[in-house]
Formats: C-alpha cells, structure tokens, sequence
C-alpha cells in the first residue's frame, strides 16, 4: 500500500503540572486544548471533530462539547483504557481521509495523584461484573497482572530483572533532560531526582514479585491536548505538520492456553506499519506505554523492534538511551517511569512523539523522521487493548 | 478466617460456578456443538456462537502457569493478609483460572512456575460460598 499522508498533528500540548490540586480534570482539558490551539494557529470556533475518552468531571461527547460551547459534527468517545488516544487518533485519520472531518480535537485531564486514586495497588473495585467476580476474591492488584506477565517471560525467555531495569534507567536519563519531568518527580516526592542505574532498580523494594518500585510508573495529575487536521487545513499552520501514516487497533485478553506474553500489539502494530509502508527498523523514536518496565519489553517485542524472547539482550547496555544507535530511542520525554502518569499515558506517547519530528524533543534524536506511540491499555496479563500509531516528520 | 469478598450477583454468568463451591465442586463449561472448553463462566461458546454449553466438574488438579506474590493491597480485605501468590492455574481439563497457591511456608520461596497444585475450598468469615484456592500436591 502506498503511503498517504491525509491527516496530522498541527498543534500540541502538555498541561506542564503533575500536581496540581487547584484545578478540575475538566479544566485541565479545556486549557490544554486552548494551548494547543494557539501551538497551531488555529481557532475555537474551527473544531469540528471531537474524540473523548469520557475523563473528566462532566466530561464525555455531550459534556465536553457543551463545556467548550462548540458543535462538531463528528463526535467519538472511545475508551479503551490508556490507549485510548491511539484508538482514536486512528479514528481521526480515518474521519478525516474520509472528509467527514477537518480539525479534531482530543483532550485528556486528570487528578490522579490530588485524589491519591491507588491505580497499581489499589485491587479490583469493579463489582458485580462476571470478570470481577473471578478476580474479587483472590486479591488481584494490577500492577500483579503485569508482574504474572514478567515472571512468565522469565520462566520461558530467561530475562532477568537487571535487563528489565534498563528499561528504568534508559527512561530516567531521558527524563533528567526534561525540566517538567524533574518538576513532576520534586513534586510527586521521588526519593532521589536523578539518574538511576541497574543496581539502583534492583534495590527499590519489591511490590508484586518479580517487579521493583523504580520498575513502576508514578502516579500524577495531568493532561494535554493534541489538534489533529486534514493536509489543507495542515497546509496552513503555524507548526510543521507531522503525519499520521499508519494504525493499528487490537485487543487481547485471558485465554485458555493463551500466551501471556504476547500483547494486543503483535495483532495491531503489524496492520500500521503495512499501512504506513515502513519497517520497526527505520524508527528513529518509540513511545511505548510503561505503566511498567515489562509493558515495554513485550511491547519492543510485539512491535517487531527484536524477536519474541529475545528482548532481554537487546534492551541490554543502554541501547534505548536517546544518543546511542543500534534501536529507537525510548520514550525520550521521561515515560510514565519518570515523567508523567495519570492513568491515561496514551496521550503523552503521541505529544512526544510529535515533538520528536518537530524537533522539539529534550532528548532529541538527531534527524528523526519516524516515529510510532504504541499504547497499551487495560491488564497486560489480563484484558486489554494495544493502539499503534505510526508518524512522520513533515 | 479469612475475609475475602464474596461474588456479587448484578449478573448471571458465574452464578452456577459460584452455587457449585458450596458442594466443593470446581466447575467450568464445554460445547455441545463445538467442544470448546469455555471458561470463565459465560452464556455462550467463544468458538461457534452456541448456547448449548455442559457444566462439567473438574478434577481440580492443574499447573502454575504464572505468579506473583503481591506484597502489598490497601484492599482492606487482603492489606493485613502477609505477602500472597496470585497465580494463573492451567487445570488439567483444559482451562485457565486465576487464583491463589496458598499452603506453603513461604510464597517467595515456594511457589514456581510449572508446579503442580489441587483445589481446596476455603470458608470465608462472612458469605455462603466457599472460595477456590490452590495448594501444591
Ligand atoms: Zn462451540
């Protein structure tokens, strides 16, 4: 398939606070999309597409259109957990090549870490559904799924713990080069705002068997916004457009005799980079969802940067670091690791994403052209969804 | 005694699975139509579509398919129960169940992938169904 280049991002923005008890989530969405807006020159009144991942106090198709006082004619709520804004930039390029759309909005604001919503250790709260039922006596937490996910790649792959924690360590010396993602782990009351080392990983205490605390993502309030436009619209903004060139959609959930280490990527990932005419060997940027360092492994796995089993050796020796070579650079914004994680990081994978091939990163690769944001929403281990999103420099 | 939450009935699909425990059977589901083993609980075959699923009693022996010892739940029901397997169980008769291994000195160190388990039936301090748990055999 050829490659079309019918839909980009235009204007971009990341709410800079990772703490910020004095606003609502629905403001943090308005303001970022007003941000972002004014990043590409373009008007209130010039939305008419609306994707939503219902967040926010009042928020969803209805709420947030009427918050904002605007009427799009395309509206889109999906929620598929974090991925959610991978599905529906997917839905964008697909609403806008089809000229049902021009400019579309996507917007995320939350109060994760004001509201102390225990997202990793909390347990299940989901009650009187049939899954819940199966999970509720048993003390499931979520970051356990994740961890049931490492151990099982450890038993069948003999990956360690010290190759996962490169994963930690690529993503803090990333985030020490962004000024927002120090303020956010000062904010958020990190033990030690620095780069980190294997042997740092390895002696954060456990929290569910085989995964450390610096293995885990914080817990932060936040949002941004991202303006994704058709190419006339793209022709005359204030930004270089990046472009939308190739989606992937999938889920995947518990099976009997399902492997556990294989995500909703290996469904997806390969759809997007037929469709965007590239190879996981060209990207030069990968924004891939780190709720923890093992969604990361299988992820790089599953989206083809290295076979299955094999991610152990080649994560190893720092590989994922922004100025080494041999492998994308990895989420070189700071991650959910160290930079920004309230609950919902798939927005973040595509605003650095398109800082990348704007140029614009902190950790900038030197010439990026490619790019792909790979969310990963739900239970790795259990039920969840994979979006895979491929993007190119203007 | 342990306190572990009992399963609420907004919906019917795991009603039987649950009614079952009270006799200590462990129970899951195969196709009339197509023999697909169907777990957990639902009103129809994942493979063809069909309502025609049998109950069928397991034997309740399986293997860890995976694990991890959860060292910390703010679940008030589970924040003072020590550190605990949660664990995939791969039951001989083909189906996958999450649940607990317990029975062991210490979960750290005697829990494993691979190993070999068999239900028991634990009574819970509040609630008329008893929970499926696992021990090592
Ligand atoms: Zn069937």
């Amino acid at each position: 398939m050829a490659q079309q280049r019918e839909a980009a991002i235009v204007g971009i923005h990341e709410y800079p606070s990772r703490y910020a008890p004095d606003v609502s989530a629905i403001q943090i969405k308005a303001t970022s999309i007003k941000a972002a807006l004014d990043d590409a020159g373009l008007q209130w009144s010039d939305i008419d597409a609306l994707y939503d991942a219902q967040d926010g106090e009042g928020g969803g198709g209805l709420g947030l259109s009427a918050y904002l006082g605007i009427k799009p004619t395309v509206i889109d709520t999906t929620q598929v957990g974090g991925s959610s804004y991978e599905f529906q930039a997917a839905h964008a390029m697909r609403d806008i090549a089809a000229g049902k759309a021009n400019v579309a909005i996507l917007s995320y604001g939350s109060k994760s870490a004001t509201l102390r919503t225990p997202i990793g250790t909390g347990g299940a709260t989901r009650s009187g559904s049939w899954s819940a039922n199966m999970e509720a006596p048993y003390g499931s937490t979520l970051i356990a799924n994740y961890a049931m996910v490492a151990h099982r790649h450890m038993h069948e792959y003999g990956t360690t713990s010290e190759q996962l924690a490169e994963i930690s360590v690529a993503t803090r010396y990333h985030a020490m080069r962004n000024p927002d993602a120090v303020q956010a782990m000062t904010d958020l009351q990190f033990v030690g705002v620095n780069e980190i080392t294997v042997q740092d990983v390895m002696d954060s205490r456990v929290i569910a068997d085989p995964l450390h605390l610096l293995e885990c993502c914080m817990v932060s309030d936040g949002g941004g916004a991202i303006i994704i436009a058709s190419k006339e619209v793209a022709r005359n903004t204030k930004t270089k457009p990046v472009w939308l060139i190739g989606s992937g959609e999938a889920t995947k959930y518990r099976e009997n005799a399902g492997d556990i280490t294989v995500s909703a990527g290996a469904q997806g990932a390969p759809i997007a980079f037929a469709e965007a005419g590239v190879n996981p060997d060209e990207i030069d940027s990968a924004m891939i969802y780190d709720s923890f360092s093992i969604t990361v492994a299988v992820c790089l796995e599953d989206l083809g940067f290295c076979k299955k089993g094999e991610v152990g050796d080649y994560i190893s020796g720092g590989r994922m670091k922004f100025d080494q070579h041999g492998g994308p650079a990895l989420n070189t914004d700071g991650g959910g690791l160290s930079s920004n994680h309230p609950g919902m990081r798939g927005m973040f994978l595509l605003l650095e994403s398109a800082r990348q091939l704007r140029g614009e990163s902190t950790s900038q690769v030197d010439g990026a052209k490619l790019a792909v944001a790979h969310g990963n929403g739900g239970l790795l281990g259990g039920d969840h969804t994979g979006g895979t999103i491929v993007l190119a420099a203007d | 005694m342990t306190k572990r939450p009992m399963p609420q009935f907004f919906e019917p699909d795991t009603q039987d699975f649950w009614d079952a425990t009270k006799d200590e059977q462990l129970t899951y589901q195969q196709c009339n139509l197509c023999d697909e083993i169907v777990f957990t609980p639902r009103a129809r075959c994942t493979s063809c579509g069909s309502d025609d699923l049998a109950r069928k009693i397991s034997k309740g022996e399986g293997t860890v398919y995976t694990y991890s010892v959860i060292r910390q739940n703010r679940n008030p029901a589970f924040a003072d129960l020590g550190a605990y397997a949660l664990a995939y169980i791969d039951l001989d008769e083909g189906f996958r169940m999450l649940s607990n291994v317990v029975g062991v000195e210490n979960p750290l160190d005697d829990v494993r992938v691979g190993q070999r388990v068999r239900v028991i039936f634990e009574k819970q301090e509040e609630g008329e169904y008893l929970i499926p748990l696992f021990i090592p055999i």
